[in-house]
């Protein structure tokens, strides 16, 4: 033991010297900062912060605890708080409180995730811009925008360029509308995740690892469902995973349009999805994450997705380069060199608790309506027997209600 | 003879004073709104004469394992109004009266045999130097007093407060929106590691003081049974905390020690590994990872209570940790402290990844020790199951 210890105080040492080179805070910065935590902590409901245009530099995390309140920046390209300076605090703001709105302001460079709201109702974001102007890199901090536990949840008109994890991530929250977003160069552009009524649309995501996400995860509060997504452009999401090892969105192969990941009840139309790599929508089970084991996964955790309805989307290229030595040499097998998977590719884990005649009961089928094909890809006997039989695949599903935010947002 | 009696009487009231400990002050102060602009507004612990001196009825207390702060050692005291008193609880925090106040003050032993400067603090676990007499205040001859922090029950609920001390040592000020001070620990072979000391704001006080996420009400940490269930140097000699308090009038409803939960002390070779490593969690990690803290979003929870299993992390995959899973699949890999992200996490110093998410600037070497040691000696695997 005391032989390392020479070696861990020379890594802090450099750590420390690092966090120096960093720390460039004039004074000016210095006591925007303070002036800026001071206002978070006198704010009553009703305050509204007023953040000029400017470029700020800052040290510290902030945080807000108090209901109502309402922060405003002059423009996401305006008002910019660079934390690339940062050297304390897990976030860039973390918030703690309900009908909490922030809009026109832009979140830089935090060493963690950027904007946090850990439960809370009424949570209205428009017009924020979070960026790691570095571009993709696994140092980036997690997650963008990151509602958890939240109610009655709006993210719009809002722009996240390089997350770690996910760009936009609504987690185990309720009744959500993520519209009119821009998500770039993140490993997951949007991500919903044990959620239970989402709207996600009119929404750009490209250049991410994977585009749009519906995720259920084991060991959390909630199972999530009911998730539409549509009216989405969601185009080249074909950049190499970023993500450190073990994350949920580190199983995501690179150029993955829309990807269902053992939620249920997803409804995904209309939207113009192209030029994915591996396949412009991907439905699969936690199984294929890799990370499903007896003793680490809670035994009511349900991996399979269930009620999964694929219709009117407009599809263009994509499949041609799938991200993986197994669905490559699947691809080459099956479609050849210069082939490409079918829009829809399924990794065929099916509960053989829940089957039919070969089937699941009919509103926990997967129905594909509109698309060039699909692959069943044999998960579960490695690849082995794929499929392209579309039969199983041939159904439709009760639509979805929309998403009504209640109360409206104000913005 | 009337003069002697007299001259006896002073020496005697005198020794008194010394012995209490609370020349000059006046009674403490509950303020029951606002934020008074200086420490000694409260009247609970004041420098005067070389000691940082605990005020009539403040009564100091330890915890059988304390949360890890860049090393620094702490004085914790209690005071409660005549006439009213905490409740006792096996499991939560103790009911506290309105007008409670608890005072934190953390400070540094100066380096041995070193020149005293402004920023030169003792990586050490010696508190033999810190008091100026057993059960009394701290030897400002020997410690560098960095913050205060006070939890004051009010009416409406807990309010925390921070105080930070100025560079003479003779009084701390309200810092509402914290600080950061570059300070360097050295040790006893004289090596040096150079840190942020960080005094968190206001807001960052609830970080690890509201246990409950939904309620967002904010609670002492400390004054539980098993963290109070250990014996204290007081003025009058060693006694149990629990003891001590119910005798002062300051608890009600205690069982005999012997009847209270005892974490075991993290540092404490006799105890098993596994009470020392849950201890150390159970302090560091539960006011936040617990089935209503702010970790609740993470499915792991690491107070005293949770079960040996995957609630604890064993072969569970993380949740949210992005950048912090350090490229490791799962919280604890039984036998594999190496490919645990537990300790990985405990490990690291940049925000974002380390854990405590907020708290500490530097690693605690010892602690992330008995955590690795604690996992080597777990035993099975993590299968993963296609």
């Amino acid at each position: 033991m005391r032989k390392i210890y020479p070696l861990i105080a020379f890594s802090l040492l450099l750590t420390a010297c690092g966090h120096q080179e960093n720390a460039a805070q004039n004074q000016s910065d210095a006591s925007f900062e303070s002036k800026l935590e001071q206002q978070l902590l006198d704010a009553k409901p009703g305050s509204v912060i007023d953040i000029p245009a400017g470029h700020y530099s800052l040290k510290r995390g902030l945080s807000l605890r108090t209901n109502g309140v309402t922060i405003r920046g002059a423009g996401m390209d305006k008002t910019v708080l660079s934390f690339k300076g940062q050297i304390v605090g897990p976030e860039g703001l973390l918030v703690n409180a309900d009908d909490f709105t922030i809009e026109n302001l832009a979140i830089e460079d935090t060493m963690g995730d950027a904007l946090k709201i850990n439960q809370g109702k009424n949570i209205t974001i428009h017009g924020v811009r979070i960026e790691w102007t570095g571009g993709p890199k696994s140092t980036n901090g997690a997650y963008g925008l990151y509602p958890v536990k939240t109610q009655n949840v709006l993210v719009e008109d809002s722009v996240v360029i390089g997350a770690s994890d996910a760009g936009i991530y609504v987690g185990q929250s309720n009744n959500i509308v993520v519209r009119r977003n821009r998500a770039e160069q993140n490993v997951a552009g949007i991500e919903i995740e044990n959620s239970v009524n989402a709207d996600v649309y009119d929404n750009t995501a490209t250049k991410n690892t994977g585009g749009i996400l519906v995720f259920n995860m084991p060991n959390l509060s909630q199972a999530g469902h009911a998730t539409r997504v549509f009216h989405n452009k969601v185009f080249t999401n074909n950049t190499g995973n970023f993500a450190k090892k073990g994350a949920a969105v580190a199983s995501v192969p690179a150029g993955s349009g829309v990807v269902v990941n053992s939620n249920d009840k997803v409804e995904i139309f209309d939207n113009d999805i192209a030029d994915s790599q591996t396949a412009n929508v991907i439905i699969s089970s936690y199984f294929s994450t890799n990370y499903y084991n007896t003793r680490g996964v809670a035994t009511d955790y349900n991996p399979y997705p269930k009620g999964i309805y694929v219709y009117g989307n407009r599809f263009k290229g994509g499949g041609d380069s799938p991200d993986g030595l197994k669905l490559k040499t699947l691809k080459t097998a099956m479609y050849g060199i210069s082939g490409n998977f079918p829009d829809v590719l399924w990794d065929g884990y099916t509960d053989p608790k829940n089957q039919a005649d070969g089937l699941p009961p009919p509103n926990d089928r997967i129905c594909i309506v509109d698309a060039n094909g699909v692959l069943n890809a044999d998960g579960p006997h490695d690849y082995k027997n794929p499929s392209t039989d579309t039969k199983p695949f041939q159904c439709s599903l009760p639509k979805l209600p929309p998403v009504a935010l209640n109360p409206e947002p104000k913005v | 003879m009337q003069k002697k009696m007299w001259m006896r009487g002073l020496l005697l009231s005198a020794l008194l004073c010394l012995a209490a400990c609370h020349q000059g002050m006046e009674p403490v102060a509950f303020h029951d709104d606002g934020y008074p602009s200086k420490l000694s507004d409260w009247h609970v612990v004041e420098a005067h004469d070389g000691v940082l001196q605990l005020n009539d009825g403040v009564v100091p207390y330890e915890l059988n394992t304390p949360l890890f702060t860049d090393y620094a050692h702490k004085l914790r005291t209690i005071w409660m109004p005549k006439g009213v008193s905490a409740k006792y609880s096996p499991k939560d925090t103790f009911d506290f009266p309105v007008g409670t106040i608890i005072s934190k003050t953390f400070f540094y032993p100066i380096p041995k045999d070193a020149a005293r400067n402004a920023t030169d603090v003792a990586r050490t676990y010696d508190t033999s130097r810190d008091f100026a007499a057993p059960g009394q205040g701290l030897n400002l001859a020997e410690v560098h007093l960095v913050e205060t922090r006070l939890l004051i029950r009010r009416k409406e609920g807990w309010v925390a407060i921070p105080y930070v001390w100025n560079a003479e040592q003779t009084e701390a000020t309200l810092a509402r929106t914290g600080d950061v001070q570059a300070l360097t620990l050295v040790s006893d072979n004289g090596e040096r590691e150079n840190f942020n000391y960080v005094v968190p704001d206001q807001s960052q006080c609830a970080s690890c003081h509201a246990r409950d996420w939904t309620t967002r009400a904010i609670q002492p940490i400390g004054p539980k049974a098993r963290h109070l269930n250990r014996d204290y140097r007081y003025a009058d000699g060693d006694e149990n905390e629990l003891a001590h308090l119910v005798r002062m009038g300051y608890l009600t409803g205690a069982p005999v020690p012997a009847d209270a939960p005892r974490n075991a002390n993290w540092m404490d070779t006799h105890a098993s590994l596994d009470a020392r490593a849950r201890a150390y969690l159970d302090i560091n990690c539960g006011h936040c990872h617990n089935p209503k803290g702010a970790a609740n979003t993470t499915g792991l929870t690491l107070d005293i209570a949770t079960t040996e299993d995957r609630h604890i992390g064993i072969c569970k995959p993380p949740t949210a940790a992005g950048q912090g899973t350090g490229d490791h699949l799962f919280d604890i890999v039984p036998g594999h402290p190496d490919d645990s992200i537990l300790p990985y996490r405990l490990s690291s110093t940049e925000p974002g990844t380390m854990m405590p998410e907020i708290g500490r600037s530097t690693m605690h070497r010892e602690g992330v020790a008995l955590i690795k040691a604690w996992i080597a000696a777990q035993s099975g695997d993590c299968l993963v199951l296609h």
